[in-house]
């Protein structure tokens, strides 16, 4: 495999590649790296970008699973809501969404004596709820449109044939229909979970200090435009690379039937 | 104070003339609009030169594409936007100055369609290299048999074929268009979700304006999605309509 990718032409391509790196990293200004109070905020930023990909997509699937199941086969006072979700979410702008819920809420509760009075209150003033609520919204309703396609997808027979063995309708859901439609969900998952990951600096505008967020603080002390940006895009090129790695492996693991 | 009543008292921000604020938001997402389709436009000539770069280009061209589609794939739109946007400006400048003219500001709405056509062209790429794939290769053979040159032959033969299978994938990529335009806020570009912003935080009345934004959002969703519909149906209208589907 590795013989047909190392031909001359790719070769030469690397080489020009690393030479480009190596000009970034010697004529560029990447004084600012060495300094502990970056390293530190910088590693920070990468684990509340992860931390929230993670949280939010697991969130948003675990909502998606219900609304797709809800479009593909519940009655219509629950496949219309469910639907509407989808289209609203995905018919209007994120930022927008996160810019609701942050401003919206946050003038919206202080107004409210107990909530105030609650001991909930603290988190609440916080801004990375808000960012975890818009982002979890968002993945269910992308992935909820998906969920409806993989719940119809599943061939009919297999859930007749568990109804004629006598199954309950809970385990059927659970031992048949489910494993089938993640199964064929999964390499779309990735797909989406990379959609996440670049949704994710979109928290910074609502101020919750993300490696985004870091990046343009560093920006803003040192004046320097370029070096920020181009580590920026590398660590997400870098947690991309990772997540669709990671669902190659998980795919992997999945038995695979082609007809 | 509730938040029924609130939500009405504050209706009255959204009058057209002043104090309300409907024109601007008007112009506001006109300017959304006019950005969306300058970048779509945009994406798709990238899109079809890449498509074809990538299919039928020489190794080295199709090697660079693939590396530009994977990038524009992996890196958030927010960064490309202000790598481009600083990007392009000062590399501009600089040719500018090298040649002996005066630096120039670029407005804010050229550099939008720049840099989300750039990122369109991307996704762009990737749906009609697709489509063009599922045209059967037969046809272009017997095309090319028949001495049609290149240009004849992807307008007569290729082009309607590969229309009704890319057609439900640029949809997409036209929602996509109008969404990223919100992106342009956070550069400081007053188009709609910037500016319902600042009318939002002068009132005080986030839920009525940012809800009106959506609104205004969603319909453009919605139009176009039925708008694409006919277009879809209409492409397709040369095909066998199998049972069942």
């Amino acid at each position: 495999m590795m013989q047909g990718f190392w031909v001359p032409r790719r070769i030469v391509m690397a080489a020009i590649a690393l030479l480009l790196v190596g000009w970034c990293a010697v004529s560029l200004n990447w004084t600012w790296l060495a300094t502990p109070k970056y390293q530190v905020l910088i590693l920070q930023g990468i684990w509340t970008t992860i931390w929230i990909l993670v949280v939010t997509m697991v969130l948003g699937m675990l909502l998606a699973i219900p609304l797709g199941l809800a479009q593909a086969a519940g009655p219509w006072w629950l496949s219309g809501p469910s639907s509407a979700f989808c289209g609203l979410i995905r018919g209007t702008p994120l930022l927008l969404q996160l810019w609701l819920l942050y401003y919206g809420l946050g003038s919206l509760f202080p107004s409210i004596p107990w909530i105030r009075g609650s001991d909930l209150w603290p988190i609440l003033r916080q801004a990375w709820p808000y960012a975890v609520l818009a982002l979890t919204l968002s993945v269910a309703g992308y992935s909820g449109e998906v969920m409806r396609g993989a719940f119809k997808g599943v061939p009919h027979g297999q859930l007749e044939a568990a109804k004629a063995m006598g199954m309950p309708r809970l385990t059927a859901f659970r031992r048949i229909w489910l494993p089938q439609a993640m199964q064929r969900v999964l390499p779309t998952l990735g797909g989406e979970t990379v959609l996440t990951l670049k949704a994710t600096p979109l928290v910074a505008t609502i101020t919750v200090v993300d490696i985004y967020a870091v990046s343009s603080r560093i920006r803003q002390d040192t004046f320097i435009v370029y070096e920020p940006l181009l580590l920026l895009a590398v660590v997400y090129m870098a947690i991309a690379g990772l997540i669709v790695l990671l669902f190659r492996w998980l795919e992997s693991r999945v038995p695979q039937k082609t007809a | 104070m509730n938040g029924a009543g609130l939500l009405v008292s504050t209706l009255d921000y959204l009058a057209w003339s002043p104090p309300g604020w409907g024109a601007t938001l008007a112009v506001a997402l006109g300017k959304s609009i006019l950005i969306a389709i300058g970048a779509f436009g945009l994406g798709l000539l990238i899109g079809v030169a890449g498509a074809y770069g990538k299919l039928y280009g020489r190794p080295v061209t199709r090697d660079l594409l693939g590396i530009y589609t994977t990038i524009v794939r992996a890196v958030p739109e927010l960064v490309l936007i202000l790598i481009l946007y600083f990007a392009v400006t000062s590399s501009l400048n600089n040719l500018l100055l090298a040649w002996g003219f005066e630096r120039v500001q670029i407005s804010g709405f050229a550099a939008g369609i720049a840099v989300l056509g750039v990122v369109q062209g991307a996704y762009a790429t990737e749906i009609l290299r697709g489509a063009i794939l599922s045209v059967p290769p037969g046809q272009i053979e017997a095309a090319r048999a028949m001495g049609m040159p290149p240009l004849m032959l992807a307008w007569r033969v290729t082009f309607p074929q590969m229309l009704a299978a890319a057609i439900p994938g640029l949809a997409n990529l036209w929602l996509i268009a109008t969404k990223d335009t919100a992106l342009l806020a956070v550069v400081g570009y007053a188009e709609l979700t910037l500016v319902t912003r600042q009318a939002a935080s002068t009132t005080k009345a986030f839920f009525t304006f940012f809800m009106a934004a959506g609104l205004l959002y969603l319909v453009i969703s919605i139009l176009s999605t039925l708008i694409f519909a006919r277009i879809e149906a209409w492409a397709r209208r040369g095909q066998v309509r199998r049972a069942g589907t």
